[in-house]
């Protein structure tokens, strides 16, 4: 006869560098069932547009989450400009591109450090966060930030950056990505590391696609789906392949954030080749007018931003989905019927960030 | 290649019968919003390989309800939970209910009752 | 170096941050900036913990978990508020939702600001904290030996003096 207990999960729990909570149904070792809760860090910060003017809300937007500020600071002067019908000068694009592909290269060696941990390699967590810091200092050295970048306003950038400062940069980029080949061999080749993510928290192409899954998740399972196709910044004028992975576990959506790694640095060494020369920012007159949505995409996946504005220099709405909402129910789905173990390691695979997801 | 949007305004009473049509088609929930006006705008997200549609439908502000598409799409259910706790919208059947406890914030419907309407500016 | 006699243990919780400085703790832990060169090992056991960092500002439902962690932890302790979330609110102060920063739950010893605060801060503020933890543990020994209870094995006997 078969032993059914609730397990509590979280908040506080050695894994998890963010409190989320989980009652896991368990028999005897197997999970039926994971009911989240949530709400240990809902900020409602979506109502202080009631309180800071649409330029002030720019640093707001940034606090969405200190891991992918950059793009939730750029999303949301994206959405801005095209309400007020702003073209920003190529080079504030170009830049944009620039720091949003550091930041993913930062956010998904940030992951790949914290799913070893959760898979008990003490060793690969150290290594990612140590080339991790040499990107955090190509980003330090150009926007002044280590996590909250700031870099982003609306109608351009707030810094701009020396051509001979981003050849040197371009120079150290290629260092970084010899070191960083160590680390995905492991990911690759190793045993242990296979023996942790393959076959584990399954989750086909179909469900993934019904219950709205974004991402690396999605695009774990075998669907081509990329906001970056979009052409938002300067990816109108780089193309960008959607990184797919068939297998549909674990191991697929780490090789896909992997791929991913490599796919950034390719982006990166095109916008430095690119990068025109002019201004960075223009001014900004009036306030906005009308509605906005627009489509990004972050390390985690897709994310929408929309702006309504009514005229006035408070903005009516803004609202943002973040890509951690909608992989939630995906991660429902995967956690039923896997092993009790196995439960830290299939919640880390969606790249959880609750601080975006409750804002 | 910048993927077309459409805002289609629909009542609310037709809601199940639109979302369904868009799950026929194949087309994927990417989120559900609500604004507070002078009545509550409710935004649901749809994407296909054609582009994005926005179903737009309005509610009063006072004791709002709405049936669930959670048998249709499951997904939209954390979207449906954050309407109830954020903007008083009572949605009836929820797969997922969580009953007003998916925020646990410590004023009910902060988004709805609390929320101040910012004076409409009027275009000159 | 005498305030470093013990190597204090740490247990980190996310009030309500924006993760920002989160991972600025996490990355202390890394060779970068490594803080096991001073004894700090982070845990995730309240229990074991001497030193607990905190970072964001505290809601109607972390304060009962912050709470409770902090009472988990044995005496003396020390707590340290990680980046202006965690000390006044910061940019979230006007949130309906935020009840202020930590010391409205749980009383704070040292307060790092920067939003995100850097590593070098964070280090800087816990080794802050080590020099009040000494002060706590001495304050506490006193206080111990006036109640006049000397823990000690039942059966052990000093060693006579050696020949």
């Amino acid at each position: 006869m078969s032993n059914r207990t609730i397990i509590p999960f979280g908040p506080q729990h050695p894994v998890l560098p963010e409190p989320i909570h989980l009652d896991l149904v368990v028999e005897d070792e197997r999970v039926i069932e994971a009911i989240p809760s949530f709400g240990f860090i809902h900020r409602g910060l979506e109502r202080l547009v009631e309180k800071k003017d649409f330029q002030e809300f720019t640093f707001v937007a940034e606090r969405v989450c200190g891991i992918c500020s950059f793009i939730h600071g750029m999303g949301y002067c994206q959405a801005v400009e095209r309400v007020m019908g702003i073209t920003l000068p190529p080079r504030a694009d170009y830049l944009r591109t620039f720091w949003a592909e550091l930041s993913r290269i930062h956010s998904h060696l940030l992951w790949m450090g914290l799913v070893a941990d959760a898979f008990g390699f003490e060793n690969l967590f150290m290594n990612s966060w140590r080339i991790r810091e040499n990107i955090l200092d190509i980003v330090e050295e150009t926007t002044g930030g280590r996590v909250i970048f700031g870099a982003a306003k609306i109608g351009g950038t707030r810094r701009d950056v020396t051509n001979d400062k981003l050849k040197e940069i371009g120079r150290t980029l290629k260092t970084i990505e010899a070191e960083l080949h160590a680390i995905t061999d492991v990911f690759e080749q190793d045993y242990s590391v296979q023996q942790r993510l393959r076959g584990i928290g399954i989750l086909s192409r179909e469900d993934a696609f019904d219950l709205g899954a974004v991402g690396p998740t999605l695009r774990g399972s075998g669907e081509p789906m990329d906001a970056r196709c979009e052409g938002y910044a300067a990816y109108r004028d780089i193309e960008v392949e959607p990184i797919v992975e068939s297998d549909c576990d674990s191991y697929a959506r780490c090789m896909v954030r992997i791929r991913e790694i490599y796919q950034s640095f390719d982006i990166i060494r095109q916008v430095l080749c690119r990068m025109p020369d002019g201004e960075t920012e223009i001014k900004v007159k009036g306030y906005p007018n009308g509605e906005h949505f627009a489509r990004l995409e972050q390390p985690r996946g897709e994310v929408l931003y929309y702006v309504k504005g009514n005229g006035t220099k408070h903005l009516d709405r803004f609202r943002v989905r973040t890509p951690t909402f909608a992989n939630i129910p995906p991660l429902l789905k995967m956690l039923q019927g896997c092993d009790l173990p196995d439960v830290p390691v299939i919640v880390l695979t969606i790249d959880p960030c609750i601080s975006c997801a409750e804002r | 290649m910048e993927t077309p949007q459409e805002i289609v305004t629909i009542a609310s009473s037709d809601l199940l019968a639109k979302v369904q049509e868009q799950k026929d088609a194949g087309h994927r929930l990417v989120q559900i919003c609500a604004t507070t006006l002078e009545q509550l705008e409710l935004s649901y997200s749809f994407m296909g390989k054609e582009g994005i549609t926005h179903l737009r439908l309005l509610l009063p502000r006072d004791q709002p309800s709405l049936p669930s598409i959670t048998d249709i799409y499951f997904g939209a259910f954390a979207y449906e939970n954050e309407m109830h706790d954020l903007f008083g919208i009572d949605i009836r059947d929820i797969r997922v209910d969580y009953k007003g406890k998916f925020y646990k914030i410590s004023e009910p419907a902060p988004f709805n009752a609390g929320c101040l309407i910012p004076t409409r500016k009027q275009p000159s | 170096m005498s305030m470093f006699k013990r190597s204090p243990w740490m247990v980190h919780y996310d009030g309500a941050s924006c993760n920002g400085c989160d991972i600025e703790v996490l990355a202390c832990l890394t060779p970068r900036y490594d803080v096991e060169r001073f004894g700090v090992i982070n845990t995730g056991n309240p229990k074991h913990a001497d030193v607990l960092l905190i970072t964001g500002y505290i809601n109607e439902q972390s304060q009962p978990v912050v709470r409770q962690i902090y009472q988990q932890m044995p005496d003396p302790k020390v707590v340290i508020a990680i980046g202006i979330c965690a000390t006044s609110g910061g940019i979230f102060s006007e949130c309906y939702n935020t009840k202020g920063g930590v010391d409205s739950t749980i009383p704070v010893d040292v307060y790092v600001p920067g939003c995100a605060a850097r590593p070098e801060s964070i280090i800087d503020g816990v080794v802050k904290g080590l020099a009040v933890l000494e002060t706590k543990r001495a304050a506490w020994r006193i206080e111990r030996k006036k109640r006049n209870r000397v823990f000690r094995l039942p059966f052990f006997k000093p060693k006579a003096s050696p020949p």
